[in-house]
């Protein structure tokens, strides 16, 4: 890529990306699954109490689908700032 | 067909499945060595790598950890899942776009610096080397357990194997193979955890029958709550350790995955840098598989056990299962000596209970005289599973196979590390610059089957230290091999003066902190205070440690690097180019 400025704000437009995801990351994980799992855990997801599902499940699925969304939107900003690979 | 035989048979297919792939993928350059010459398609990639990093430690060990700690065992599910996210986002794209072939190479590239590169390389195998010992006995003990030979003799026919595609194919065959050994061990995990869900709630998918209702209508969960209240363990779904250690456990774990070299060089196979990203994906879509499953073969077996003991009301004097109408699978596992009886009160009835809310008193007015099940292995929880729930001879040959074909794929993944980085770390860049393709090959050849012998004799005469070692392969990938990688690719102002010292402050301050508890070099009378949660920094567990180690390394390095010159031009040069995929 020749053009400095373009590549800067495809630099920054990731990190935004990047942070947003490890925002969520951080939260399904450390918040729901630990430090908020004993209030989340008055509520139910059938025989599940929802602070020990987010432990036990919801962290992983959240996990799964945040890599597979982060992977499409970095494909979408690589088009987007023209430095995909041919 | 008797189990013995049907054991031989389907651990011998898998065998020659494996050696057959090895045949077929020979590799003939250093680049198909090394990373199976970048040509792997990122959702095989994906299954290959679930294989890698699912060791016997996933498959045999954590849902026994699950199903005697409940709640406090998330801490593993999220950590080694959660890792992938920062390998996904933060490193596997830059570092395939870098296009090297090993971890080492990055960092002594980033940081225009052998020292960086040999810090790196020093990390790399011990953190690998400690990993790998467990693997191998892991393949020793399936092996003793389910064909009845002596562990040595199971211990020699894995590392045969090994020798055989790893040597030959290096990654392209090491690759292959691992995706067999996926489907494999897939398989093993989910066909009784579905038999089982199915027997206790009537749906066949485990993620949900751990969420269902029994036949008396009451939810699994609740009733297992109930039980274990009941009998003095402590609610199965709620919190019982302290908190600050779960989250940094959690995190060390989490750093430490992303940090593992054998991990990280699955992400330099696949031919472009959207590859890696979707690669990561589906990478933790194959483990997700198994890591949630694991949560109701834990939750299941426990309650499948406390009710084959606890068969009616607790104190009632028919309450408790007579020692001599135990069970087959009790049996088989006492001769191990992995399971153990005690009649203490001289009843000739099992009783099993915690101390919890004063239950043991309440006991005492039962005229029982302590826990009887004075030794209950949790490793034995997966491979006893089956057998608890009475299901066919195939399904218990299966998790045998399963269990070796989680080492297996473990110790191949490790073992090239390992050789890649002596080869071409060490040899190829450090001692003999100019060594033809073809002999540094035959160089890699000779270091994997070295590494093959040292981990086969580690194996066989196992460190008394093996069990603690694992955290420390983690806080050695958490405190200097992760911030060491991020830096290089997030910031251009971070030089060779930070990077070196920071590894040294993180790599130090870990191995300190679990020596000062552990023992130094874990010879434990030499530990400095005793290994308590009293003694220890501010409530910080020695396997927590690598979170810590992980952020003095990032103040280290930032700090340094700020007061030392800028790295040189084309080095800021090339941290541009990394991040860009094109």
């Amino acid at each position: 890529m020749g053009d400095n400025t373009s590549a800067a704000e495809y630099w920054k437009a990731n990190i935004r990306l990047v942070i947003g995801c490890l925002v969520v990351w951080l939260f399904v994980s450390y918040g729901c699954g630990i430090l908020f799992a004993d209030a989340l855990n008055g509520i139910r997801l059938g025989g599940y109490k929802l602070g020990f599902w987010f432990a036990q499940q919801g962290s992983i699925y959240t996990f799964v689908g945040l890599i597979f969304f982060y992977a499409i939107r970095m494909n979408k900003l690589d088009r987007k700032f023209n430095v995909d690979e041919k | 067909m008797d189990l013995q035989l049907m054991t031989y048979l389907v651990v011998g297919a898998t065998f020659a499945l494996y050696i057959g792939i090895a045949i077929k993928s020979r590799a003939s350059s250093t680049g198909e060595f090394y990373v199976a010459g970048k040509g792997v398609h990122p959702v095989l990639n994906g299954m290959a790598t679930g294989a890698d990093w699912m060791s016997a430690a996933s498959f045999i060990s954590m849902a026994g950890l699950i199903a005697f700690k409940g709640y406090d065992a998330s801490v593993y599910l999220m950590g080694w899942t959660g890792g992938y996210c920062l390998l996904a986002m933060l490193l596997a794209p830059y570092l395939r776009k870098h296009g090297k072939f090993t971890v080492p190479a990055f960092i002594g590239d980033r940081y225009y610096s052998n020292t960086a590169r040999l810090v790196a390389v020093l990390c790399l195998i011990t953190a690998s080397l400690t990993y790998v010992i467990g693997q191998m006995k892991g393949i020793g003990v399936a092996f003793s357990r389910f064909l009845e030979v002596p562990f040595e003799y199971g211990l020699l026919a894995g590392m045969a194997i090994v020798f055989v595609y790893a040597v030959l194919g290096g990654m392209k065959g090491v690759t292959y193979t691992q995706i067999a050994q996926y489907v494999v061990l897939i398989f093993a995990y989910t066909v009784p955890a579905i038999f089982i869900s199915l027997q206790l709630t009537g749906n066949p998918i485990p993620q949900l029958g751990l969420g269902g209702t029994m036949s008396d209508g009451t939810y699994l969960l609740d009733k297992l709550d109930q039980i274990c209240l009941e009998l003095g363990f402590g609610a199965y779904t709620l919190q019982k350790g302290s908190t600050i250690n779960m989250v940094l456990l959690t995190l060390s774990l989490m750093i430490g995955t992303a940090g593992l070299p054998h991990v990280i060089t699955r992400f330099f196979t696949v031919p472009r840098v959207k590859d890696a990203r979707f690669s990561a994906g589906w990478a933790l879509v194959f483990i997700a598989l198994l890591y949630t499953t694991a949560p109701a073969v834990g939750a299941m077996a426990r309650l499948n056990l406390m009710k084959t003991i606890q068969t009616g009301e607790i104190g009632a004097p028919d309450g408790n299962l007579k020692y001599e109408d135990r069970p087959s699978w009790f049996d088989n596992w006492e001769k191990t000596g992995l399971l153990k009886f005690e009649d203490k009160n001289g009843d000739g009835k099992i009783q099993y209970y915690g101390a919890g809310n004063g239950f043991d008193a309440k006991a005492e007015s039962f005229g029982w005289k302590g826990n009887e099940m004075v030794k209950v292995d949790r490793d034995i929880m997966v491979l006893a599973n089956p057998e608890i729930a009475k299901l066919p001879n195939w399904v218990i040959a299966l998790v045998a196979a399963g269990g070796i074909a989680a080492a297996l794929s473990t110790a191949a993944g490790l073992l090239l590390a390992i050789a890649s980085s002596i080869s071409h770390d060490l040899l190829k860049s450090v001692f003999m610059p100019d060594m033809s393709d073809k002999a540094e090959l035959a160089a890699s050849r000779f270091a994997m089957a070295g590494a093959i012998l040292v981990a086969g004799y580690l194996g066989l005469n196992p460190p008394g230290f093996a069990a603690q070692v694992v955290a420390l392969a983690f806080g050695l990938a958490a405190s200097s091999l992760f911030p060491a990688l991020m830096m290089g690719i997030f910031s251009k102002r971070v030089n060779r003066t930070g990077a070196v010292c920071g590894m040294l402050a993180g790599l130090g301050s870990t191995l300190i902190y679990i020596f000062w508890f552990k023992g130094w070099f874990f010879i434990k009378s030499t530990a400095m205070l005793p290994d308590n949660p009293e003694n220890w920094l501010l409530g910080i567990s020695p396997g927590s440690f690598g979170a810590v180690g992980a952020a003095l390394n990032f103040i280290v390095a930032l700090i340094i690097s700020n007061i030392t010159e800028e790295p040189p031009e084309h080095i800021q040069q090339m941290v541009e180019d990394i991040r860009v995929p094109n």
